[in-house]
């Protein structure tokens, strides 16, 4: 079966329900759909806790806001994208406030804003401390007011159909049927989300897979900076679920096995008894998993049975204000760690967080393919270059979604229909799909198994702190596992909710992600942000003050190339916290 | 503690046509494991074919609903050792299609929620610059009802909703309460004319089986029950006054 739409978003989370309403309004002419391999409303987005930036305050401005997040890049970000991002934050989250979303607020009816790592001002709005939740349930339930948008709730994209440089459609699997189905489309938007389970520990949903950046990696667009993975500096050490930087906002200390606040010690400030923006446990992300590391060299942490771990001290907040702005972390620890915030400590280590990279786009969410588009963690636009700050993504789906959306109503305005060669392509797909995974008979190799080793491999090369040498053998690993994907079986051959089928097409994505990460990795000769090579210690402007952009060849192999960074108005200079 | 404990799994495949059976696995007890860590042990070391939904493990995305020992429960929000020593009785959440082991059919509920017009309903006027100002007393008013993760525990444990499909159900409802009860939203009229048409509100007899297993404390017999004398208020004022008086 073929059915077509003009404009289909793939995903179903925070970037792709904005970009599926900015479409419905540009055009209500258009026929939108959005496929989601789970029904929206549980998309990643819905766990994201601690708030999302945009300058309202009166003592804020958008040039802070565009510093801080140059500065917190390490000057990898494109200034232009930047300065587009904090103009038009605060109109997306004024926009989700009239839809419903209910912020928290002061005393007098305004909005409230809290403070957030890396930022030198107050800015960071926020639901409690469940502000991904209400973020993606506000966009689904206003959603569903537009009858134009339609939903394949519970499709599986496997393949983007490109012909000549443009992009018409997409392969699905319907995950209830079991039907494989081409969708076409004359514009599609990747909106997939993150990529954080390529990695053994993660705060990360088990959706978070990479698929997108696999499709479009395929489909013979480039991955930009996939170097540049982010490390949280507090999960919960067996689950790897995260404890909001709001904790830290709202003044919880971080304190090594002596009691001591540690991070005076790595140039990140003096201690102070009340939060300092920009300071101490309010610094940067990658500097603060990084200090976890020196402190374990040092001897300076407690062991657990999940590694070594320090602690995150909320006691001295109380228990008003812990139930007030931060309900869903008394409630995380009680469950997952059973200790309670307002008298214990809470065990933290860093954990695989967020992706940098994703889809090389321009400003608009468009990528080199025709038509094809790309939002949201799955997209490199880039506005978060070596290290995102932390409450810049949420927003960055909604500028971001918005504005793929608007340059995807426009082009599939004027594009014509899909050529024949489309399915064709398609049926090819279908082929494989049945031939090399549903009927196979001679497979014998274990999805879990292979995922687990691929985990490991990219965690031992392309962790907190990388070596050439570790990135090239996890290069080589990874060619293996590659190798050894294609004996895989699967052992269900059931037509109906195959989740197996769904685990392996997953694995294949990752796996294309992971050589991704671990080729960039290899080929970034300094350490600059979350990239940090001990074999090249120092950021070098001569050389890396550029995007990677890795490409896929022909015959399955990478080729990498980089792209200027665009500079506006900061020009590279030191990153100074706790001054 | 032992270190085993056995998982009695439902397991139903439409191909072959017969009634769901039990199968067991023996899964490690460890004492950080939830329900959910245990399947995902069966499905990574044991059995690759068993199929049920998860995502955040986290207790926020609300796909891991199932029957735990005959209780709706989030299978990341409940954990072995409190169950041990087993066994633990694994199925499909009750009230719904099943699709696949342990995965059930929610699409009633999906087609339902639209009905509720789950959306800020203004007048005409256009969008102010600023935001609608709401106080922390404003917010608080509708907040609980807010903060539903669509899990549907509410509805597998519903005695209504299982004699009588056509009941929009807790979650709905509660979620209808939410926005009439957000300080920005003029849609409770339109609203409640939905939910006294239909089979609305009023197939709830206020078991308050709903309330009971929430695991998000939304208390969705308590939006059932506020909207029931609001839909009695209406209808006695319909009675009385011509439509266009109301
Ligand atoms: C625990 C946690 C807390 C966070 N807290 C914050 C915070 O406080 N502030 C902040 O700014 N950021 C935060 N982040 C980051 C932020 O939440 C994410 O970057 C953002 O939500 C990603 O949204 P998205 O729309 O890009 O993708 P997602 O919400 O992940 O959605 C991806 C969508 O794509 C669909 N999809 C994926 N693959 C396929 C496929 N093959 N076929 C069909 N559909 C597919 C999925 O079904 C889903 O609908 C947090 C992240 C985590 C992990
Ligand atoms: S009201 Fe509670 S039980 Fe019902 S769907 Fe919502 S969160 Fe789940
Ligand atoms: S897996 Fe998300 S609620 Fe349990």
């Amino acid at each position: 079966m073929t059915v077509s739409h003009d404009v289909l978003l793939v995903g179903g989370g925070g970037a792709g329900l904005r970009a599926a309403i900015a479409i419905a309004e540009a055009n209500p002419r258009l026929r939108v759909a959005v496929v989601s391999k789970v029904y929206p409303m549980r998309s990643h987005t819905v766990s994201a806790e601690g708030g999302a930036a945009g300058a309202i305050a009166a003592d804020d401005s958008l040039d802070e806001h565009a510093y801080d997040t140059v500065s917190g890049s390490d000057w990898l970000c494109d200034q232009d994208a930047v300065e587009a991002f904090v103009d038009e934050a605060p109109r997306e989250l004024l926009q989700l406030e009239h839809w419903g979303c209910p912020w928290s607020r002061e005393p007098d009816g305004h909005v409230a804003v809290r403070a957030f790592g890396g930022m030198k001002k107050m800015r960071t709005w926020f639901a409690a401390d469940k502000t991904g939740f209400h973020m993606l349930h506000t966009l689904f339930q206003t959603s569903l007011k537009y009858d134009e948008v339609v939903r394949y709730d519970e499709w599986f994209v496997t393949k983007l159909l490109v012909d000549d440089g443009r992009v018409h459609g997409v392969v699905a699997v319907d995950l209830m049927t079991g039907r494989v189905e081409t969708i076409t489309a004359k514009a599609v938007i990747l909106c997939t989300g993150g990529c954080g389970k390529v990695f053994p520990f993660t705060t990360n949903a088990s959706i978070s897979t990479g698929d997108g950046m696999a499709l479009a990696y395929r489909a013979g667009a480039p991955l930009k900076d996939m170097e540049f993975v982010q490390y949280h500096p507090t999960g919960l050490p067996f689950t790897g679920i995260l404890i909001t930087e709001a904790a830290r906002a709202e003044g919880g200390w971080m304190l090594n096995k002596d009691g001591y606040r540690y991070l005076q010690d790595y140039d990140l400030g003096t201690p102070s008894p009340t939060p300092v923006l920009r300071s101490m446990e309010l610094g940067p992300r990658d500097r603060l998993s990084q200090a976890f590391v020196h402190e374990v060299e040092k001897g300076r942490v407690t062991d657990s049975p999940w590694g070594p771990i320090v602690h995150l001290d909320l006691r001295h907040l109380g228990q008003q204000l812990i139930d007030t702005k931060l309900p869903f972390v008394r409630e995380l620890c009680l469950k997952y760690e059973n200790i309670d915030p307002v008298t214990e400590l809470i065990p933290v280590r860093p954990v695989v967080h967020y992706m940098m990279g994703g889809v090389h786009t321009d400003i608009d969410g468009a990528t080199p393919i025709g038509g094809l588009y790309a939002a949201g963690e799955v997209a490199c636009v880039s506005i978060n270059g070596a290290n995102r700050l932390g409450s810049n993504s949420l927003p960055e789906c909604l500028v971001f979604g918005a504005r793929a959306g608007r340059a995807a109503a426009e082009y599939a305005a004027t594009a014509g229909d899909p050529p024949a060669a489309i399915e064709a392509q398609a049926a090819d797909e279908v082929r494989r799909l049945e031939r090399d995974l549903l009927h196979k008979t001679d497979g014998h190799e274990q999805v879990s198994v292979i995922r687990e080793e691929m985990q490991q491999t990219v965690e031992d090369s392309a962790g907190i702190f990388r070596t050439g040498e570790a990135l090239a053998k996890g290069v080589d690993t990874l060619r293996e596992l590659q190798q050894r994907f294609g004996h895989v079986a699967v052992a269900d051959t059931s037509r109906t909710f195959n989740t197996e089928l769904v685990a392996a097409l997953e694995l294949e994505n990752m796996l294309d992600v992971a050589e991704c990460i671990v080729q960039s990795g290899l080929w970034r000769e300094e350490s600059r942000g979350a990239h940090q090579r001990t074999d090249f210690p120092a950021r070098d402007d001569e050389r890396y003050l550029a995007h990677s952009l890795i490409h896929r060849n022909p015959d399955e192999s990478s080729r990498l190339d980089s792209l200027p960074v665009t500079i506006t108005r900061w020009p590279p200079g030191e990153r100074t916290y706790g001054k | 503690m032992a270190d085993s404990i056995r998982l009695q799994v439902s397991r139903y495949r439409p191909e072959e046509g017969s009634a769901p059976t039990l199968q067991e696995y023996d899964v490690p007890l460890r004492k950080e494991w939830s329900v959910l860590d245990g399947l995902n042990y069966v499905k990574d070391h044991l059995d690759s074919t068993l199929s049920y939904r998860w995502s955040c493990r986290m207790g926020i995305c609300g796909s891991c609903g199932m029957s735990v020992n005959g209780t709706p429960e989030l299978t990341c929000g409940t954990f072995l050792a409190d169950l041990a020593p087993g066994p633990v009785r694994v199925e499909p959440m009750r009230n719904f299609p099943v699709v696949r082991d342990l995965v059930v059919d929610i699409g009633d509920f999906m087609d339902k929620l639209p009905r509720v017009k789950p959306w800020i309903i203004r007048d005409d006027e256009p969008e102010p610059d600023g935001e609608y100002l709401q106080t922390p007393e404003e917010l608080d008013e509708y907040k609980q009802f807010s903060m539903c993760i669509n899990c549907m525990l509410c509805y597998s444990a519903c005695p209504v909703y299982g004699l009588d499909p056509d009941f929009i159900g807790p979650a709905a409802i509660a979620l209808a309460e939410r926005y009439d009860l957000d300080s920005r939203d003029r849609g409770a009229r339109e609203r409640l004319d939905v939910l006294i048409e239909h089979e609305g509100v009023w197939g709830c007899t206020f078991v308050g089986e709903c309330t009971t297993v929430c695991p998000k404390h939304v208390d969705p017999a308590g939006a059932i029950q506020r909207y029931k004398l609001k839909a009695a208020k209406e209808s006695v004022k319909a009675f009385l006054l011509p439509r266009g008086a109301r």
